[in-house]
């Protein structure tokens, strides 16, 4: 009687141990984890900061002002008027149709 | 040995039964102390406790939500933004040395002494040295590690494409709050609510674990505007020529989807760039096309003769005696600057006819003419939800005179705004159905109400495509390839009350007229530069800009490309 109830306390003791011990690594674990989900947040949002800012730049490297004053200064382009435009219209039956 | 013996037998006779008793009692008395503590601390102080140990761990941060970007119809961005840092200083912990002070006045582009004013002002606990740096500058501020200078992130906001939608988009303040324009307008759903999180920290500061989130953050929502990026340029470098040319005071374009009532383009000029505000002027801050009211003068007649057509009063080939020119009404006398003897109601609008529009007016009831100037929306909101819309001014019926109903009907004694005229005009352009205007990109297009018939709709559309016709008030507002039809307006200022010799030159009219798809309307404020009607100043703003933008929008031609005919040396001109 005595006999089996110290083994059984004993067993429980031992696993109480354990489970204490996996409580504490796996507390640690997760700590370790979450400082890595903060820092891939961190991430995602300097990437995200990044991306608007990417977005500027294009935009304003792209505005039709500056897009027009290229055009027209550096490359000399200009707009051709109406009697240098041909217009090809394609029929319903799929044939193209040039008109001056 | 017999120790017991060695010592003083009656000392120990002699220690008195109390002092055992009073040990126990004090050492009694001393633990009752101890668990009445341990009571106390655990059970009735110990949420103080509590607090004052998470306090050595967790840490409540701010989690930050940045504004909602505004795109245009494309998804263009024309508002976004970003954060930038701002130097503050605890002036109480400052240690820098004078080289120190210098290298931070040099990378901050300030003066030296300014800078060191600042620092060490220890009247103050909190000062800001610079507000929203560039990331790489404050980068280099941070490099310095200088103690007592800390930096704090706040959002800027950049509008990429600079003045040409300064007007209408508005800006933010120093807290990104809108303060003007749309900005203000849409502030409720473009604004980002931080929010609020508690969070273990360990011994460097590191977050280690996420103890729950107090307010979650609510970043502002983007919102997609009706406005088309390249029509918006288009818009706003034709005005601003067009200004300049003619010494203008100010100018407004408007650009409307025929269709669905979408406000493609909305340019003014004078402008401001929005990205660098140092010096702004009230004038170029204005918002002319909806804050301003102006009288329309001849942009007005279309709507006198169409409730007379749709009432059956008149039609379009119905003669109207125009009096050579001179009409008077009670005591003030109506001209006409080209004068006729007798025209047909087409013709009235094509060359722009006072005498005519006031007589066509004049057989109508004034509570008929006021119920359908109402119906098209004047002297009301127009519904785009603008901050500062003014609503214009259109009298009750009962209070007008003769000469007042005659001088409505081609466009004086009321007051618009231009995206009101501009929207007024989709009753033409869509068989007779007002539509309601929108800033914002809409999926469908927008239910309108039904103002004239068909019938009506289409002969105005007729009539209104003689005025750039051979022989109407606006040659110039021809485009090659497709029909266009509109009107001119040219009209006295009011000021103090009286009309003065400066004008308001305007032109509202539509393409293609085959199958409408947009409506242009142009106001040119006080042209200075000689020429003043609207077929000589505003209609060649709406020749470019309609022509532009339905190339743009690859609306397929509805007349042969040689259909511009040369204006004739001298136009007509209508009477102001």
């Amino acid at each position: 009687m005595w006999r089996s109830a110290n083994a059984l306390n004993a067993l429980l003791l031992v696993a109480v141990v354990i489970c204490a011990l996996s409580v504490v690594t796996s507390q640690h674990k997760a700590r370790k984890l979450y400082i890595e989900l903060q820092k891939q947040k961190e991430l995602a949002q300097q990437m995200d900061v990044e991306w608007g800012q990417l977005q500027l730049e294009q935009s304003t490297w792209a505005t039709p002002a500056r897009v027009e004053k290229i055009a027209a200064r550096q490359l000399q382009m200009q707009l051709p008027n109406s009697g240098q435009v041909r217009y090809i219209r394609v029929e319903p039956n799929g044939r193209a149709n040039q008109q001056p | 040995m017999n120790y017991a013996a060695s010592a003083h037998p009656d000392i120990t006779a002699e220690l008195p039964g109390w002092r055992a008793t009073a040990l126990f009692v004090a050492l009694l008395a001393g633990l009752a102390g101890l668990f009445g503590r341990g009571t106390y601390l655990q059970v009735m102080h110990d949420g103080f406790l509590q607090e004052k140990g998470n306090a050595r761990y967790s840490r409540v941060i701010e989690v930050s939500a940045h504004r909602g970007m505004i795109t245009d119809r494309n998804g263009e961005p024309l508002a976004v933004s970003t954060p930038v840092e701002s130097v503050w200083v605890s002036p109480a912990d400052v240690e820098a040395d004078s080289r120190q002070v210098k290298q931070l006045a040099q990378i901050l582009g300030m003066d030296v002494e300014e800078v060191k004013n600042r620092l060490f002002d220890t009247s103050h606990d909190f000062v800001y040295l610079k507000r929203q740096l560039p990331p790489d500058q404050a980068g280099k501020v941070a490099s310095l590690n200088l103690s007592g200078i800390s930096l704090q992130r706040e959002y800027r906001r950049y509008y990429p494409t600079g003045e040409e939608a300064a007007q209408t988009l508005g800006f933010t303040g120093q807290d990104d709050n809108g303060q003007e324009g749309l900005e203000l307008a849409l502030q409720e759903r473009l604004a980002g609510k931080s929010g609020s999180q508690r969070v273990i920290k360990d011994r460097r500061g590191h977050i280690v674990e996420d103890a729950g989130s107090l307010h979650a953050p609510k970043p502002g929502s983007d919102i997609v505007l009706s406005l088309d990026r390249n029509m918006q340029h288009l818009a706003y470098r034709e005005l601003e020529s067009a200004v300049r040319q003619h010494k203008a005071k100010a100018g407004a374009v408007v650009v409307l989807d025929a269709r669905s009532g979408e406000v493609l383009a909305l340019a003014n000029y004078p402008a401001y760039n929005p990205n660098n505000r140092t010096k702004i002027s009230s004038q170029a801050m204005r918002n002319r096309a909806i804050a301003d009211l102006f009288e329309p003068g001849s942009t007005m007649k279309p709507f006198t003769v169409a409730t007379a057509l749709e009432i059956g009063k008149v039609r379009p080939d119905t003669m109207i005696n125009t009096e050579h020119g001179v009409f008077t009404v009670g005591n003030k006398q109506i001209h006409d600057s080209h004068p006729e003897s007798m025209l047909t109601v087409a013709q009235v609008i094509q060359k722009s006819s006072n005498v005519g529009a006031a007589k066509i007016a004049l057989s109508m009831e004034p509570e008929t003419m006021w119920q359908s100037l109402a119906d098209s929306g004047f002297g009301a909101q127009t519904g785009s939800n603008f901050p500062g819309e003014a609503s214009g001014k259109l009298r009750a019926a009962k209070t007008w005179r003769p000469i007042e109903q005659a001088t409505m009907a081609y466009g004086h004694g009321i007051s618009v705004n231009l995206l009101q005229l501009a929207r007024a005009y989709t009753i033409f352009a869509n068989d007779g159905e007002l539509k309601p205007v929108s800033l914002l990109k809409l999926d469908a297009p927008a239910v309108g109400k039904k103002v004239f018939s068909d019938g009506t709709a289409r002969a105005l559309r007729d009539m209104l495509e003689t005025v750039v016709q051979s022989g109407g008030t606006a040659p110039l507002a021809q485009v090659a390839g497709y029909r266009v039809a509109g009107k001119t307006g040219t009209a006295h200022k009011l000021e103090g009350g009286r009309y003065i010799n400066r004008y308001v030159a305007s032109f509202v009219g539509f393409a293609p007229v085959s199958n409408p798809r947009l409506i242009v309307a142009v106001m040119i404020d006080e042209p200075g530069n000689g020429q003043y009607y609207g077929g000589l100043v505003a209609a060649p703003v709406f020749s470019k800009v309609t022509g532009a933008a339905l190339h743009a929008l690859n609306v397929p031609h509805d007349a042969p490309l040689d259909n511009v005919i040369a204006p004739p040396e001298d136009i007509v001109k209508e009477e102001v």
